[in-house]
């Protein structure tokens, strides 16, 4: 996994509510065996014509967003399905930032396992950061996970709340399967005592 | 453990507490995982993790592998005719084998909707931790186990340590009072509590149903209310098990057998929450005040009596929710005002892990029998499992939804997600057992309006969302 420590870039603009996984990526992309090449779906249903043509009123085929690296969602971001291919197309298509006022659970926690950052804060800062993001490709904003702080185009900074094990986990790029083989003494133990205490299992 | 004992504790807390393996300092926990439900969706890239670490499953045997996303629902000595579907599968089947994990694969007679077979076999049991790639894991909930969805980087954790770092959620008690009245199910009940607390009025938290109309429903019922958990933003959902719940479990393939049984019982009786035990939010809903629900909109929580009319974004509460409606009854091509009952419907689709299991059929069946689908209206039944589907015919449901005009099809998950070749044209409106209205769920374009079975049985035969009281006499 691709560390996460600082990130400056243009902020594309989705102020709708409860953007589900199937608008970010529809089931017909589900049937991949691949993590990687998701990026060109991303939005399918709303970047896309019939004809596969782009439309070109939606935010990503914008000139000024088309190398977006950061989001800004409405409440209750990814909803909907246990899809990883959601945030699998959102960093494919090069967002490794996602910022709304709340988060759907098990996408949040998706974002985390591969170099993605989701970042919760009050409706109030999230108007403010889809406001200035309107204003297009010069609007650019730096994030700063060590420090937790977002500073807008204007050179105003936002800080923001992460659980310290995710930011560790994401400033060293580290695997979590690694992390926890090492406790392999202690899952052992565990499972000697439930096959005492649950024998059933 | 003098403490341990001394406060009193809620399911959630208790199923919790006995599978901590680790808490780091900073409050994460490693917990150990009972049961894991694969299936080729969500599980490709977790199995090529694996081989690109050289990495084992660690335990097979807490692993049961299923194909239920991308199956036909027709024919299948033919094969899958969709080129990707097929690789997917035959990706599953070839991992299954690599890794030794066990398979139904879509052949098998208890091959079904992952959801549906790992009840039906005794692989869900009380007190558990189950996982699988799958949103809807909530389900195995209604057996009083913690039972949630994952992404794919946690199903190849699982698979390698049979582990998983999560950090202690909030618990949240919905007490559900009275009797639910007759012509109103579980679907309706956890429809109109979706549409109370909305689609992220559970986020964060594990949801413990509990009150007269949940003790009253079926396990088939417990399980609808769980699986749409995930619709009220809730990572679980749980009820306490009871004297129902160990009925329903004895002497299914994987249950305890006699001697380990006795054993097991006696401690999925010490599972109920404890008397005054207590929780970080509570909610209420009044069963006897429920009548059929519907959605209207392109979110679960846009969700009414079937008495009622298309709302008015001019009425809604804040600018945001003012654009969601709008743009949601754009998409329905709904009109503000229009009664619901009455809606034109095009399809019907009768199935899934939230409506597919044995009563869910013998109640659209009984609304079905002696009637016809409405001209121009396609409906299908996709029962859950290839067990549901022996057990229904072996009733005669098949012959009274084939004599109504109804498909007869083969289980699977079918036209809830519509990744194999079920699903809606673009523009057409369809009355669905499923758990998600989004937009382009059930095929592009598409218009989903969820109901339960009952209401999907009545909507075939009028050709229109109906409340199906009216057809009961």
């Amino acid at each position: 996994m691709e560390k996460f420590t600082t990130l400056t870039g243009v902020a594309a603009p989705l102020s709708i509510k409860n953007i589900d996984t199937d608008m970010i990526i529809p089931k017909q992309f589900l049937k991949t065996i691949k993590r990687s090449g998701l990026g060109k779906h991303l939005f399918d249903e709303m970047r896309y014509n019939d004809d596969g043509s782009e439309r070109e009123d939606f935010v990503l085929n914008k000139p000024a967003y088309r190398k977006a690296s950061i989001l800004v969602g409405g409440e209750n971001f990814g909803c909907g399905s246990s899809r990883e291919h959601a945030p699998w197309a959102i960093l494919d298509f090069g967002i490794r930032c996602v910022i709304a006022p709340s988060f759907a659970d098990i996408f949040y926690n998706n974002c985390f396992k591969n170099g993605i950052l989701p970042i919760r804060l009050p409706r109030e800062d999230v108007d403010k950061l889809m406001a200035d993001a309107e204003r297009g490709a010069n609007a650019t904003v730096t994030i700063d996970l060590d420090k937790q702080q977002i500073t807008g185009p204007d050179g105003g900074v936002i800080a923001f709340d992460i659980d310290p094990f995710r930011k560790h986990c994401l400033m060293n790029g580290l695997d979590d399967i690694g992390l926890t083989l090492e406790k392999a003494a202690k899952i052992d133990a565990f499972e000697e005592k439930r096959k005492l205490t649950q024998p059933w299992l | 453990m003098a403490n341990d004992t001394a406060k009193p504790k809620t399911l959630f807390e208790k199923i919790w507490d006995n599978h901590l393996v680790e808490v780091q300092q900073d409050g994460t926990c490693l917990i150990y995982i009972d049961r894991h439900l694969v299936h080729e969706v969500t599980s490709p890239q977790a199995f090529e993790g694996l081989r690109t670490a050289k990495r084992a499953v660690r335990h097979a045997d807490m692993t049961l592998a299923v194909a239920d996303h991308n199956v036909p629902t027709t024919d299948r000595s033919k094969g899958i005719e969709n080129e990707e579907s097929r690789i997917q599968i035959e990706a599953l089947e070839s991992n299954i084998k690599d890794f030794g994990v066990p398979y139904f694969g879509m052949d098998d007679i208890r091959q079904g909707v992952v959801h549906i077979v790992g009840p039906e076999q005794g692989f869900t049991l009380p007190g558990m931790t189950i996982v699988c790639g799958d949103s809807h894991t909530a389900t195995h909930g209604a057996f009083g186990s913690l039972a949630f969805g994952i992404g794919t980087s946690e199903v190849e954790h699982v698979l390698a340590t049979q582990t998983l770092l999560q950090s202690p959620p909030r618990t949240m008690r919905v007490n559900v009072t009275g009797a639910l009245p007759a012509g109103v199910t579980a679907k309706d009940l956890v429809l109109a509590l979706i549409g109370q607390i909305g689609t992220a009025g559970g986020t964060g938290c594990v949801i413990e149903y509990a009150g007269e109309a949940i003790r009253a429903l079926s396990m088939e019922g417990r399980m609808t209310v769980c699986n749409m958990s995930i619709e009220a933003g809730a990572r679980a959902g749980l009820i306490a098990p009871d004297q129902k719940t160990f009925d329903y479990i004895m002497g299914r393939p994987m249950a305890p057998k006699a001697g380990a049984w006795e054993q097991a019982v006696a401690y999925w009786k010490t599972l109920p929450s404890d008397d005054g035990a207590t929780y970080d939010e509570e909610v209420t809903l009044d069963a006897s005040a429920l009548v059929p629900q519907v959605t209207w909109g392109t979110s679960p929580e846009n969700v009414l009596p079937i008495t009622a009319t298309v709302p008015d974004p001019a009425s809604a509460a804040t600018d945001a929710q003012k654009a969601a409606w709008t743009r949601s009854l754009e998409y329905m091509d709904l009109k503000p005002g229009t009664p619901l009952d009455g809606v034109k419907i095009d399809r019907v689709f009768i199935g899934s892990c939230t409506n597919g299991r044995i009563e869910d059929l013998r109640a659209a069946a009984a609304v079905a029998k002696g009637r016809k689908v409405a001209a121009g209206v396609g409906a299908m039944v996709v029962p859950g499992s290839g067990l549901v589907k022996e057990q229904a015919e072996e009733e005669g449901l098949d012959r009274i939804f084939i004599e109504a005009g109804f498909e007869w099809r083969e289980p699977g998950c079918s036209m809830c997600l519509a990744m194999n070749a079920d699903r809606l044209e673009p523009g057409e409106r369809c009355a669905s057992t499923s758990n998600r209205n989004f937009e382009g769920r059930q095929g592009r374009g598409g218009r989903t309006h969820l109901v339960g079975p009952e209401m999907a049985a009545a909507a075939a035969v009028t050709g229109t969302l109906t409340d199906v009281r009216k057809l009961m006499g």
